[in-house]
């Protein structure tokens, strides 16, 4: 392994990207970046712009107003970077799949590396998620 | 000394300074932890965040200056080195010359400055918000950060050389132990924090409100080069501090060696609590209390090391 992917597993820079969700998985992220947790012990911190991230936590069913945003995000995000989808709707569109508003799920949009379920997924099993996902990144 | 003699030593004096910065870096990280009462991250975390940075890709913005974009973070490493080396040099050699203290002054606004340079040529409206931030935040805290330079230039004999204010604190005592030398330390520990650019004073890159300000556009090793150079004035400042409030050093003895990184230590320290204990300040609260308190009790300080107390 390189020695630049070492250092990518041990910082990693997150930054939130919210494509039109109800915002319980974007109130359970920043619970996730609160002290409780804890997760600069891994070198996680978040990031202030797109620019800055390694990481994108993406939340919510992608709408159709929130495609070209998110598609910009995800080009002005420096590779390498990892996208994490969190909730189940940005995995698969949950209750909503069948909406007049829906052009996701994520995986349609960007690659998607990561896919964390739940509604919302707790703090803790993002953090395993991520864990599991940077014990196989080879 | 031949160019290429010169080149090498600044190389070196590069990799120590970013060692040390990166570890000092690391203490306030670390300290910044433990008083939110959580653990904090592993002592290697800084070098890890410089690697990953360098491993990226660079991205410029379409409406950039490009020549300046790319120049202005490695002007800031320069800078910033150059000021460690003179502090170094002055330290361990004992080499100087007679204005090194007013080099210093004006060597210390170059990394603000960059970082304007490099946040007004990366054409983003945030950018160029964090960037008139900055710029008034460079002439606020100058004024004191001046008056407490002034201070112990008085008090050791009127002289702009560091070995002489760090000699006259040998043969007469440091210059913290006398009630000017209070207010004057006190003076510039707390405009060296906005010289850093830590949290009451960082409102040039709040991450909250303007997306990182003027290093909004950075990416890869050039955002890389900006976090290098704050990592390095974490060392630069405090150990002018020392030199000018702490009494300077005995370096060449391994206790007084020892001596000289507990001062170093307790202003570093100093700071982080500052940075921890404090919200950060709209830029008129910060103009008002850097022009109105803070330079006020720098007059008073300074009128009372010329009469002598």
């Amino acid at each position: 392994m390189s020695l630049k992917l070492k250092a990518l597993k041990k910082s990693l820079w997150v930054y939130h990207v919210s494509g039109g969700s109800c915002n319980n998985c974007d109130i359970e992220i920043l619970d996730l970046l609160t002290p409780r947790f804890d997760v600069e012990r891994f070198g996680i911190i978040l990031a202030a712009s797109p620019r800055h991230a390694d990481v994108l936590l993406c939340t919510g069913i992608v709408n159709k107003k929130c495609v070209e945003r998110v598609k910009e995000v995800y080009q002005q995000t420096p590779k390498p970077c990892v996208v994490v989808a969190v909730g189940t709707c940005s995995c698969s569109g949950g209750i909503f799949r069948d909406g007049y508003q829906m052009a996701g799920p994520l995986d349609k949009i960007i690659p998607v590396d990561v896919y964390i379920p739940g509604c919302p997924p707790k703090p803790e099993s993002i953090i395993a998620g991520i864990v599991k996902f940077l014990k196989e990144l080879k | 000394m031949s160019v290429i003699y010169i080149f090498s030593y600044f190389v070196l004096f590069f990799v120590v300074l970013s060692i040390i910065g990166l570890f000092a870096s690391w203490i306030d990280r670390k300290l910044t932890a433990r008083i939110q009462w959580r653990v904090g991250p592993p002592w290697y975390q800084n070098f890890a965040d410089i690697i990953k940075l360098s491993g990226k890709e660079v991205l410029i913005p379409e409406n950039a200056n490009k020549f300046m974009f790319i120049f202005s973070p490695i002007l800031a490493v320069i800078s910033s080195t150059i000021c460690g080396s003179i502090i170094f040099l002055v330290l361990k050699e004992r080499f100087g010359f007679g204005g090194d203290l007013i080099l210093l002054v004006y060597l210390l606004t170059i990394p603000s400055l960059s970082i304007i340079l490099g946040g007004s040529s990366s054409g983003n409206v945030l950018a160029s918000v964090g960037i008139s931030r900055e710029l008034k935040l460079l002439l606020s805290y100058e004024l004191p950060f001046i008056c407490g330079i002034i201070i112990p230039a008085i008090k050791s004999g009127s002289t702009t050389s560091l070995i002489e204010i760090i000699k006259h604190q040998q043969i007469y005592g440091s210059n913290i132990f006398s009630l000017s030398g209070i207010i004057g330390f006190i003076i510039i520990l707390i405009s060296s924090c906005g010289k850093i650019g830590v949290v009451p004073f960082d409102l040039a890159e709040a991450e909250t409100e303007i997306a990182g300000g003027s290093l909004i556009e950075y990416s890869g090793i050039l955002l890389g080069f900006y976090k290098l150079a704050k990592s390095i004035l974490f060392v630069v400042v405090p150990l002018f501090i020392v030199i000018l409030y702490l009494g300077g050093s005995a370096i060449n003895s391994f206790s007084g060696f020892l001596i000289f990184v507990v001062k170093y230590l307790i202003v570093l320290i100093l700071i982080t609590l500052i940075r921890n204990t404090n919200p950060r300040l709209r830029i008129d609260q910060i103009l008002r209390f850097f022009w109105g308190w803070l330079t006020l009790i720098g007059i008073l300080g300074i009128l009372l090391t010329l009469s002598g107390v």
